[in-house]
Protein backbone atom coordinates (compact mmCIF):
# COMPACT_ATOMS: atom_id res chain seq x y z
CA UNK A 1 0.00 0.00 0.00
CA UNK A 2 2.60 2.49 1.30
CA UNK A 3 5.97 2.87 -0.42
CA UNK A 4 9.49 2.43 1.40
CA UNK A 5 10.52 5.44 2.56
CA UNK A 6 14.59 6.04 1.77
CA UNK A 7 14.71 9.69 1.73
CA UNK A 8 15.94 10.44 5.19
CA UNK A 9 17.05 14.22 4.70
CA UNK A 10 16.81 14.78 8.68
CA UNK A 11 16.84 11.84 10.08
CA UNK A 12 15.91 10.54 13.57
CA UNK A 13 16.02 6.78 14.71
CA UNK A 14 13.05 5.37 17.49
CA UNK A 15 12.08 1.46 17.99
CA UNK A 16 9.05 -0.44 17.85
CA UNK A 17 8.44 -3.10 19.64
CA UNK A 18 12.43 -3.52 20.09
CA UNK A 19 12.52 -2.70 16.11
CA UNK A 20 15.05 0.00 15.34
CA UNK A 21 13.31 2.17 12.67
CA UNK A 22 14.42 5.69 10.81
CA UNK A 23 11.76 8.43 10.40
CA UNK A 24 12.86 12.39 9.51
CA UNK A 25 12.31 14.92 11.79
CA UNK A 26 8.67 16.55 11.95
CA UNK A 27 7.12 12.95 10.83
CA UNK A 28 4.20 12.12 12.82
CA UNK A 29 5.03 8.52 14.44
CA UNK A 30 1.69 7.37 12.81
CA UNK A 31 3.30 8.23 9.15
CA UNK A 32 6.33 6.54 10.61
CA UNK A 33 5.33 3.08 11.07
CA UNK A 34 3.34 3.18 8.34
CA UNK A 35 6.43 4.58 6.18
CA UNK A 36 8.23 1.29 7.43
CA UNK A 37 5.58 -0.93 6.86
CA UNK A 38 4.18 -1.51 9.79
CA UNK A 39 0.34 -1.39 9.91
CA UNK A 40 -0.02 -3.73 12.76
CA UNK A 41 -0.21 -1.15 15.37
CA UNK A 42 -2.42 -2.50 18.26
CA UNK A 43 -5.21 -4.74 18.86
CA UNK A 44 -8.66 -4.22 19.74
CA UNK A 45 -9.98 -4.87 22.89
CA UNK A 46 -12.68 -6.38 22.44
CA UNK A 47 -11.63 -8.14 18.90
CA UNK A 48 -8.42 -8.82 19.50
CA UNK A 49 -8.30 -7.81 16.14
CA UNK A 50 -5.14 -5.77 14.42
CA UNK A 51 -5.76 -1.88 14.43
CA UNK A 52 -3.87 0.36 12.11
CA UNK A 53 -4.84 4.34 11.46
CA UNK A 54 -8.15 5.23 9.71
CA UNK A 55 -8.16 8.76 9.61
CA UNK A 56 -4.78 10.37 10.42
CA UNK A 57 -6.31 13.42 11.82
CA UNK A 58 -7.00 12.35 15.28
CA UNK A 59 -10.79 11.44 15.50
CA UNK A 60 -10.85 7.84 15.25
CA UNK A 61 -8.28 6.75 17.72
CA UNK A 62 -7.47 3.80 15.95
CA UNK A 63 -3.74 4.75 15.68
CA UNK A 64 -3.07 4.47 19.75
CA UNK A 65 0.53 2.98 20.48
CA UNK A 66 2.61 3.00 23.59
CA UNK A 67 5.73 5.21 24.13
CA UNK A 68 7.73 4.31 26.78
CA UNK A 69 7.70 7.38 29.36
CA UNK A 70 4.15 9.04 27.53
CA UNK A 71 1.74 6.07 27.77
CA UNK A 72 -1.01 5.59 25.52
CA UNK A 73 -0.92 8.05 22.69
CA UNK A 74 -2.35 9.03 19.07
CA UNK A 75 0.12 8.19 16.79
CA UNK A 76 -1.11 10.35 14.18
CA UNK A 77 -0.76 13.37 16.76
CA UNK A 78 2.45 12.39 17.78
CA UNK A 79 5.76 13.67 16.70
CA UNK A 80 8.70 11.63 16.39
CA UNK A 81 12.18 12.55 19.02
CA UNK A 82 15.05 10.47 18.56
CA UNK A 83 15.59 7.68 20.67
CA UNK A 84 11.71 7.54 21.08
CA UNK A 85 10.67 3.93 22.11
CA UNK A 86 7.06 2.49 20.83
CA UNK A 87 5.22 -0.54 21.65
CA UNK A 88 2.12 -1.71 20.37
CA UNK A 89 -0.99 -0.08 21.83
CA UNK A 90 -2.34 -2.60 24.79
CA UNK A 91 -5.44 -0.84 26.46
CA UNK A 92 -5.57 -0.12 30.05
CA UNK A 93 -7.81 -2.05 31.71
CA UNK A 94 -9.52 -0.58 34.26
CA UNK A 95 -10.42 -3.25 36.89
CA UNK A 96 -12.24 -3.60 39.18
CA UNK A 97 -10.16 -3.63 42.56
CA UNK A 98 -11.61 -1.04 43.81
CA UNK A 99 -8.79 0.76 44.09
CA UNK A 100 -9.39 4.15 44.06
CA UNK A 101 -5.74 5.28 43.34
CA UNK A 102 -5.82 5.02 39.21
CA UNK A 103 -3.37 7.38 37.40
CA UNK A 104 -5.51 10.61 36.34
CA UNK B 1 -36.16 15.76 -7.26
CA UNK B 2 -39.40 14.87 -8.68
CA UNK B 3 -42.91 14.96 -6.80
CA UNK B 4 -43.90 12.03 -4.83
CA UNK B 5 -46.94 10.68 -4.37
CA UNK B 6 -47.07 8.84 -1.04
CA UNK B 7 -49.51 7.06 1.07
CA UNK B 8 -47.75 8.53 4.56
CA UNK B 9 -45.46 11.23 4.64
CA UNK B 10 -42.85 10.99 7.75
CA UNK B 11 -41.27 14.16 8.55
CA UNK B 12 -38.23 13.80 10.44
CA UNK B 13 -35.34 11.18 9.68
CA UNK B 14 -34.16 11.32 13.70
CA UNK B 15 -35.30 8.22 15.70
CA UNK B 16 -38.77 8.76 16.30
CA UNK B 17 -39.38 9.51 12.37
CA UNK B 18 -36.91 6.34 10.90
CA UNK B 19 -38.62 4.42 13.93
CA UNK B 20 -42.16 5.22 12.50
CA UNK B 21 -40.88 5.12 8.49
CA UNK B 22 -39.28 1.36 9.24
CA UNK B 23 -42.84 0.64 10.80
CA UNK B 24 -44.76 1.70 8.36
CA UNK B 25 -42.60 0.28 5.81
CA UNK B 26 -43.12 -3.42 7.40
CA UNK B 27 -46.83 -3.02 6.29
CA UNK B 28 -46.30 -2.32 2.80
CA UNK B 29 -47.08 1.18 3.00
CA UNK B 30 -45.52 3.69 0.31
CA UNK B 31 -43.53 5.50 2.71
CA UNK B 32 -41.27 8.40 2.12
CA UNK B 33 -39.02 9.82 5.02
CA UNK B 34 -38.40 13.42 4.86
CA UNK B 35 -35.71 14.43 6.44
CA UNK B 36 -33.64 17.75 6.85
CA UNK B 37 -30.22 16.92 7.03
CA UNK B 38 -27.15 17.50 8.82
CA UNK B 39 -27.86 20.92 9.56
CA UNK B 40 -30.90 20.18 11.20
CA UNK B 41 -30.64 20.69 15.45
CA UNK B 42 -30.80 16.82 15.43
CA UNK B 43 -32.25 15.64 18.72
CA UNK B 44 -31.10 12.01 18.37
CA UNK B 45 -27.28 12.70 19.14
CA UNK B 46 -28.35 13.13 22.76
CA UNK B 47 -29.57 9.61 22.76
CA UNK B 48 -27.51 7.45 25.66
CA UNK B 49 -28.57 4.08 24.51
CA UNK B 50 -30.75 3.00 27.51
CA UNK B 51 -33.35 0.98 27.00
CA UNK B 52 -35.07 2.26 30.34
CA UNK B 53 -38.15 1.66 32.35
CA UNK B 54 -37.03 2.46 36.30
CA UNK B 55 -38.04 5.51 37.65
CA UNK B 56 -40.33 6.66 34.82
CA UNK B 57 -43.66 7.65 35.24
CA UNK B 58 -44.03 9.85 38.25
CA UNK B 59 -46.92 11.53 37.89
CA UNK B 60 -48.07 9.28 35.16
CA UNK B 61 -48.57 5.74 35.46
CA UNK B 62 -49.34 5.38 31.73
CA UNK B 63 -46.11 6.25 30.80
CA UNK B 64 -44.08 3.61 33.75
CA UNK B 65 -46.56 1.15 31.64
CA UNK B 66 -45.87 2.46 28.26
CA UNK B 67 -41.93 2.61 29.09
CA UNK B 68 -42.30 -1.23 30.21
CA UNK B 69 -44.58 -2.16 27.18
CA UNK B 70 -42.01 -1.34 24.89
CA UNK B 71 -38.61 -2.55 27.01
CA UNK B 72 -40.73 -5.87 26.47
CA UNK B 73 -41.01 -5.65 22.76
CA UNK B 74 -37.67 -4.46 22.10
CA UNK B 75 -35.90 -8.34 22.11
CA UNK B 76 -38.10 -9.08 18.61
CA UNK B 77 -38.21 -5.66 17.20
CA UNK B 78 -34.19 -5.44 17.39
CA UNK B 79 -34.44 -9.25 15.91
CA UNK B 80 -36.74 -8.23 13.05
CA UNK B 81 -34.15 -5.34 12.63
CA UNK B 82 -31.24 -7.55 12.23
CA UNK B 83 -33.23 -10.10 9.90
CA UNK B 84 -34.54 -7.57 7.83
CA UNK B 85 -30.93 -5.89 7.53
CA UNK B 86 -28.17 -7.80 8.74
CA UNK B 87 -27.19 -4.90 11.61
CA UNK B 88 -26.99 -5.87 14.67
CA UNK B 89 -28.21 -2.90 17.33
CA UNK B 90 -26.22 -4.42 20.33
CA UNK B 91 -28.95 -4.31 22.40
CA UNK B 92 -28.34 -6.41 25.83
CA UNK B 93 -30.89 -6.29 28.63
CA UNK B 94 -29.19 -7.32 31.36
CA UNK B 95 -31.04 -5.44 33.78
CA UNK B 96 -29.95 -1.78 35.06
CA UNK B 97 -28.30 -0.20 37.86
CA UNK B 98 -29.75 2.93 39.18
CA UNK B 99 -26.58 4.36 41.33
CA UNK B 100 -27.11 6.96 43.65
CA UNK B 101 -23.14 8.41 44.22
CA UNK B 102 -24.59 9.54 48.12
CA UNK B 103 -26.93 8.80 50.70
CA UNK B 104 -29.43 11.78 49.97
CA UNK B 105 -29.83 10.96 46.38
CA UNK B 106 -30.21 7.34 47.77
CA UNK B 107 -33.20 8.39 49.71
CA UNK B 108 -34.74 10.27 47.72
CA UNK B 109 -34.31 7.77 44.76
CA UNK B 110 -35.95 4.72 46.24
CA UNK B 111 -38.51 6.76 48.44
CA UNK B 112 -39.45 7.51 44.34
CA UNK B 113 -39.54 3.99 43.43
CA UNK B 114 -41.36 3.07 46.39
CA UNK B 115 -44.03 5.59 45.73
CA UNK B 116 -44.34 4.33 42.28
CA UNK B 117 -44.98 0.77 43.09
CA UNK B 118 -47.44 1.64 45.62
CA UNK B 119 -49.61 3.72 42.72
CA UNK B 120 -49.20 1.01 40.23
CA UNK B 121 -50.35 -2.00 42.21
CA UNK B 122 -49.79 -5.26 40.25
CA UNK B 123 -49.10 -3.01 37.04
CA UNK B 124 -45.99 -1.92 38.68
CA UNK B 125 -42.53 -2.82 37.20
CA UNK B 126 -39.79 -4.91 39.36
CA UNK B 127 -36.59 -3.04 41.27
CA UNK B 128 -34.38 -4.07 44.12
CA UNK B 129 -31.99 -2.39 46.65
CA UNK B 130 -28.40 -3.73 46.23
CA UNK B 131 -25.84 -2.76 48.90
CA UNK B 132 -22.33 -3.14 50.11
CA UNK B 133 -20.90 -6.62 48.99
CA UNK B 134 -23.64 -7.89 46.99
CA UNK B 135 -23.52 -4.64 44.51
CA UNK B 136 -19.66 -4.73 44.33
CA UNK B 137 -20.04 -8.30 43.32
CA UNK B 138 -22.30 -7.25 40.35
CA UNK B 139 -21.04 -4.01 39.84
CA UNK B 140 -16.95 -4.78 40.58
CA UNK B 141 -14.92 -1.51 41.07
CA UNK B 142 -17.99 0.49 42.47
CA UNK B 143 -17.08 3.33 44.34
CA UNK B 144 -16.88 3.31 48.17
CA UNK B 145 -18.42 6.32 48.42
CA UNK B 146 -21.14 4.92 46.41
CA UNK B 147 -24.41 3.69 49.34
CA UNK B 148 -26.32 1.78 46.96
CA UNK B 149 -28.47 1.01 43.64
CA UNK B 150 -31.30 -0.34 42.86
CA UNK B 151 -31.34 -3.10 40.08
CA UNK B 152 -34.04 -2.85 37.73
CA UNK B 153 -34.51 -6.40 35.65
CA UNK B 154 -36.59 -4.95 32.96
CA UNK B 155 -33.48 -1.87 31.65
CA UNK B 156 -31.20 -2.35 28.66
CA UNK B 157 -28.87 -0.93 26.47
CA UNK B 158 -28.56 -0.41 23.04
CA UNK B 159 -26.46 1.30 20.19
CA UNK B 160 -28.55 4.46 19.56
CA UNK B 161 -26.28 5.24 16.15
CA UNK B 162 -26.42 1.50 14.82
CA UNK B 163 -30.19 1.30 15.85
CA UNK B 164 -30.95 4.73 13.65
CA UNK B 165 -28.90 3.20 10.57
CA UNK B 166 -30.93 -0.43 10.99
CA UNK B 167 -33.99 1.29 11.14
CA UNK B 168 -33.25 3.80 8.00
CA UNK B 169 -32.06 0.48 6.29
CA UNK B 170 -34.57 -1.51 6.72
CA UNK B 171 -36.98 1.20 5.96
CA UNK B 172 -35.09 1.24 2.35
CA UNK B 173 -35.00 -2.51 2.04
CA UNK B 174 -38.88 -2.55 2.43
CA UNK B 175 -38.87 -0.25 -0.91
CA UNK B 176 -39.29 3.19 1.16
CA UNK B 177 -38.29 6.66 -0.23
CA UNK B 178 -35.71 8.29 1.68
CA UNK B 179 -35.86 12.15 0.96
CA UNK B 180 -32.85 14.07 2.20
CA UNK B 181 -31.92 17.62 2.48
CA UNK B 182 -35.44 18.55 2.31
CA UNK B 183 -36.61 21.25 4.71
CA UNK B 184 -40.33 20.96 4.72
CA UNK B 185 -41.77 24.74 5.82
CA UNK B 186 -45.10 24.59 4.45
CA UNK B 187 -48.11 22.17 4.61
CA UNK B 188 -51.03 22.38 2.80
CA UNK B 189 -53.97 20.40 3.64
CA UNK B 190 -56.29 19.55 1.17
CA UNK B 191 -59.97 19.73 0.97
CA UNK B 192 -60.09 16.00 0.00
CA UNK B 193 -58.05 15.38 2.60
CA UNK B 194 -54.36 14.49 2.32
CA UNK B 195 -51.54 17.11 2.33
CA UNK B 196 -49.06 18.72 0.13
CA UNK B 197 -45.86 19.37 1.41
CA UNK B 198 -43.72 22.46 0.45
CA UNK B 199 -39.94 22.81 1.10
CA UNK B 200 -38.88 26.78 0.10
CA UNK B 201 -41.91 27.33 -2.03
CA UNK B 202 -41.58 23.89 -4.22
CA UNK B 203 -44.05 21.30 -3.70
CA UNK B 204 -42.35 18.08 -3.12
CA UNK B 205 -44.67 15.45 -1.91
CA UNK B 206 -48.28 14.78 -1.43
CA UNK B 207 -49.56 11.95 1.24
CA UNK B 208 -52.84 10.80 2.77
CA UNK B 209 -51.31 10.89 5.84
CA UNK B 210 -48.99 13.13 7.78
CA UNK B 211 -46.52 11.91 10.89
CA UNK B 212 -44.63 15.16 12.34
CA UNK B 213 -41.64 13.86 14.15
CA UNK B 214 -39.27 16.70 13.70
CA UNK B 215 -37.71 17.39 16.53
CA UNK B 216 -37.94 21.29 17.32
CA UNK B 217 -39.04 21.78 14.14
CA UNK B 218 -42.28 19.86 14.70
CA UNK B 219 -43.75 23.07 16.53
CA UNK B 220 -43.97 25.07 13.77
CA UNK B 221 -45.13 22.22 11.32
CA UNK B 222 -47.82 21.03 13.78
CA UNK B 223 -48.92 24.49 13.92
CA UNK B 224 -50.06 24.75 10.71
CA UNK B 225 -52.62 21.16 10.88
CA UNK B 226 -53.75 22.46 14.12
CA UNK B 227 -51.88 20.58 16.50
CA UNK B 228 -49.87 22.61 19.67
CA UNK B 229 -46.58 20.68 20.18
CA UNK B 230 -45.28 22.16 23.96
CA UNK B 231 -41.88 21.20 23.66
CA UNK B 232 -38.34 23.23 24.31
CA UNK B 233 -34.83 21.71 24.11
CA UNK B 234 -33.29 20.54 27.02
CA UNK B 235 -29.30 20.19 26.81
CA UNK B 236 -27.46 17.20 27.09
CA UNK B 237 -23.89 16.15 27.13
CA UNK B 238 -22.28 13.19 26.93
CA UNK B 239 -18.85 12.05 27.34
CA UNK B 240 -17.06 8.93 26.16
CA UNK B 241 -13.83 7.44 26.55
CA UNK B 242 -11.45 5.13 25.09
CA UNK B 243 -12.04 1.90 24.51
CA UNK B 244 -11.10 -0.63 27.44
CA UNK B 245 -11.48 -4.24 28.23
CA UNK B 246 -15.30 -5.46 29.67
CA UNK B 247 -15.86 -4.45 33.22
CA UNK B 248 -19.13 -3.06 33.32
CA UNK B 249 -21.61 -5.69 32.73
CA UNK B 250 -24.82 -3.77 33.29
CA UNK B 251 -25.63 -0.38 31.95
CA UNK B 252 -26.55 1.80 34.46
CA UNK B 253 -27.84 5.76 34.66
CA UNK B 254 -24.41 7.39 35.01
CA UNK B 255 -22.32 4.78 33.00
CA UNK B 256 -22.84 1.92 30.52
CA UNK B 257 -19.91 0.37 28.41
CA UNK B 258 -20.68 0.03 24.78
CA UNK B 259 -20.04 -3.26 23.01
CA UNK B 260 -16.48 -1.55 21.34
CA UNK B 261 -15.01 -1.30 24.92
CA UNK B 262 -15.80 2.44 25.49
CA UNK B 263 -17.43 3.82 27.89
CA UNK B 264 -20.18 6.52 27.73
CA UNK B 265 -20.81 9.13 30.85
CA UNK B 266 -23.80 11.17 31.71
CA UNK B 267 -26.57 12.51 31.93
CA UNK B 268 -26.61 16.61 32.32
CA UNK B 269 -29.61 18.31 31.96
CA UNK B 270 -29.35 22.38 30.74
CA UNK B 271 -31.85 24.93 29.89
CA UNK B 272 -29.94 27.52 27.72
CA UNK B 273 -31.96 27.65 24.63
CA UNK B 274 -30.56 26.25 21.11
CA UNK B 275 -26.99 26.52 22.78
CA UNK B 276 -25.99 23.49 21.72
CA UNK B 277 -22.40 23.97 23.10
CA UNK B 278 -20.56 22.29 25.99
CA UNK B 279 -19.03 23.75 28.93
CA UNK B 280 -16.44 23.29 31.82
CA UNK B 281 -18.61 23.05 34.86
CA UNK B 282 -20.88 20.33 33.24
CA UNK B 283 -18.46 18.31 31.94
CA UNK B 284 -16.65 18.23 35.34
CA UNK B 285 -19.67 17.37 37.17
CA UNK B 286 -20.82 14.52 35.05
CA UNK B 287 -16.91 12.83 35.27
CA UNK B 288 -16.86 13.73 38.89
CA UNK B 289 -20.27 11.52 39.77
CA UNK B 290 -19.37 9.12 37.04
CA UNK B 291 -15.81 8.39 38.64
CA UNK B 292 -17.28 8.73 42.47
CA UNK B 293 -19.47 5.99 41.45
CA UNK B 294 -16.79 3.69 39.11
CA UNK B 295 -13.05 5.58 40.15
CA UNK B 296 -11.06 3.01 38.07
CA UNK B 297 -12.64 5.38 35.12
CA UNK B 298 -10.17 8.38 35.92
CA UNK B 299 -7.36 5.86 34.71
CA UNK B 300 -9.07 6.19 31.27
CA UNK B 301 -8.69 9.02 28.28
CA UNK B 302 -11.44 11.19 27.57
CA UNK B 303 -12.00 10.93 23.56
CA UNK B 304 -14.71 12.48 22.51
CA UNK B 305 -17.90 15.30 24.58
CA UNK B 306 -20.41 16.81 22.75
CA UNK B 307 -23.95 18.46 23.74
CA UNK B 308 -26.95 17.88 22.25
CA UNK B 309 -30.49 19.46 22.18
CA UNK B 310 -32.83 16.74 23.55
CA UNK B 311 -36.81 17.28 23.56
CA UNK B 312 -38.70 18.01 26.62
CA UNK B 313 -42.30 18.69 27.44
CA UNK B 314 -43.78 20.51 30.43
CA UNK B 315 -44.47 17.72 32.41
CA UNK B 316 -41.45 15.05 30.44
CA UNK B 317 -43.61 12.71 29.51
CA UNK B 318 -44.45 12.11 25.60
CA UNK B 319 -46.74 14.37 23.54
CA UNK B 320 -48.77 12.30 21.25
CA UNK B 321 -51.21 14.31 19.26
CA UNK B 322 -53.76 14.61 16.18
CA UNK B 323 -55.14 16.68 14.29
CA UNK B 324 -59.13 17.19 14.94
CA UNK B 325 -59.01 19.93 12.13
CA UNK B 326 -57.48 17.94 9.82
CA UNK B 327 -57.71 14.10 10.22
CA UNK B 328 -54.76 12.06 9.31
CA UNK B 329 -52.04 14.58 10.47
CA UNK B 330 -50.49 13.63 13.51
CA UNK B 331 -47.72 15.35 15.42
CA UNK B 332 -45.10 12.82 18.16
CA UNK B 333 -42.18 14.08 20.45
CA UNK B 334 -40.76 12.63 23.10
CA UNK B 335 -37.88 12.59 25.16
CA UNK B 336 -37.35 8.66 24.90
CA UNK B 337 -36.66 7.98 21.36
CA UNK B 338 -34.75 4.99 22.21
CA UNK B 339 -36.58 2.86 24.71
CA UNK B 340 -39.83 4.07 22.79
CA UNK B 341 -38.14 2.66 19.42
CA UNK B 342 -40.32 -0.43 19.90
CA UNK B 343 -43.75 0.69 20.66
CA UNK B 344 -43.39 3.55 17.77
CA UNK B 345 -42.40 1.00 15.18
CA UNK B 346 -45.37 -1.23 16.13
CA UNK B 347 -48.45 0.24 18.15
CA UNK B 348 -48.18 3.94 17.02
CA UNK B 349 -48.34 3.26 13.52
CA UNK B 350 -51.50 1.18 13.80
CA UNK B 351 -53.00 4.53 15.75
CA UNK B 352 -51.99 6.41 12.10
CA UNK B 353 -53.35 3.85 10.24
CA UNK B 354 -56.40 3.25 12.38
CA UNK B 355 -56.94 7.22 12.36
CA UNK B 356 -57.12 8.20 15.47
CA UNK B 357 -55.14 7.30 18.60
CA UNK B 358 -56.85 5.24 21.08
CA UNK B 359 -58.61 6.70 24.01
CA UNK B 360 -56.79 4.86 26.27
CA UNK B 361 -53.28 6.42 25.18
CA UNK B 362 -55.10 10.01 24.87
CA UNK B 363 -53.41 10.62 27.76
CA UNK B 364 -50.40 11.57 26.11
CA UNK B 365 -52.12 14.16 24.40
CA UNK B 366 -50.86 17.85 23.75
CA UNK B 367 -54.77 18.52 25.83
CA UNK B 368 -53.14 17.92 29.20
CA UNK B 369 -51.52 21.25 29.24
CA UNK B 370 -54.58 22.98 28.13
CA UNK B 371 -55.86 25.52 31.22
CA UNK B 372 -59.36 25.91 29.95
CA UNK B 373 -59.74 22.59 29.30
CA UNK B 374 -58.79 21.54 32.82
CA UNK B 375 -61.30 23.54 34.45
Amino acid sequence: MFQQRTDFSDPVTLSFEGREIMANRGDTLAAALLGCGIFDFRRAVVSNTPRAPFCMIGNCYECLVEVEGKGLVQACLTEVVEGMRVNMGSPRKPVASGNDSADV
Amino acid sequence: MKYRSLDIGVIGGGLLGSAFAYGFSQRGLNVGLIDEGDNAVRTARGNFGLVWVQGKGKGMREYAQWSLKSANAWSTFSNDLFDLTGTGVDYHRPGGFHISVDEAELEEHVAMLEQLRSEAGEEGYDYELVQGQTLAQHLPGIGEQVPGATYCPHDGHVNPLRLLRALQEGFDRNGGSYLPLLGIDRIEPLNSGGFELFSKGRRVAGCEKLVIAAGHGSITLGNQVGIDVPIHPEQGQIVVTERSAESLAYPTNLVRQTDEGGFMLGPSARDVGFDADTNTGTLQEIVRRCSTAFPYLRGLHIQRSWAALRIMTPDGFPVYSQSEEFPGAFAFSCHSGVTLAAVHAKDVCQWVLDGAIPSAYRCFGSERFDVSAAN
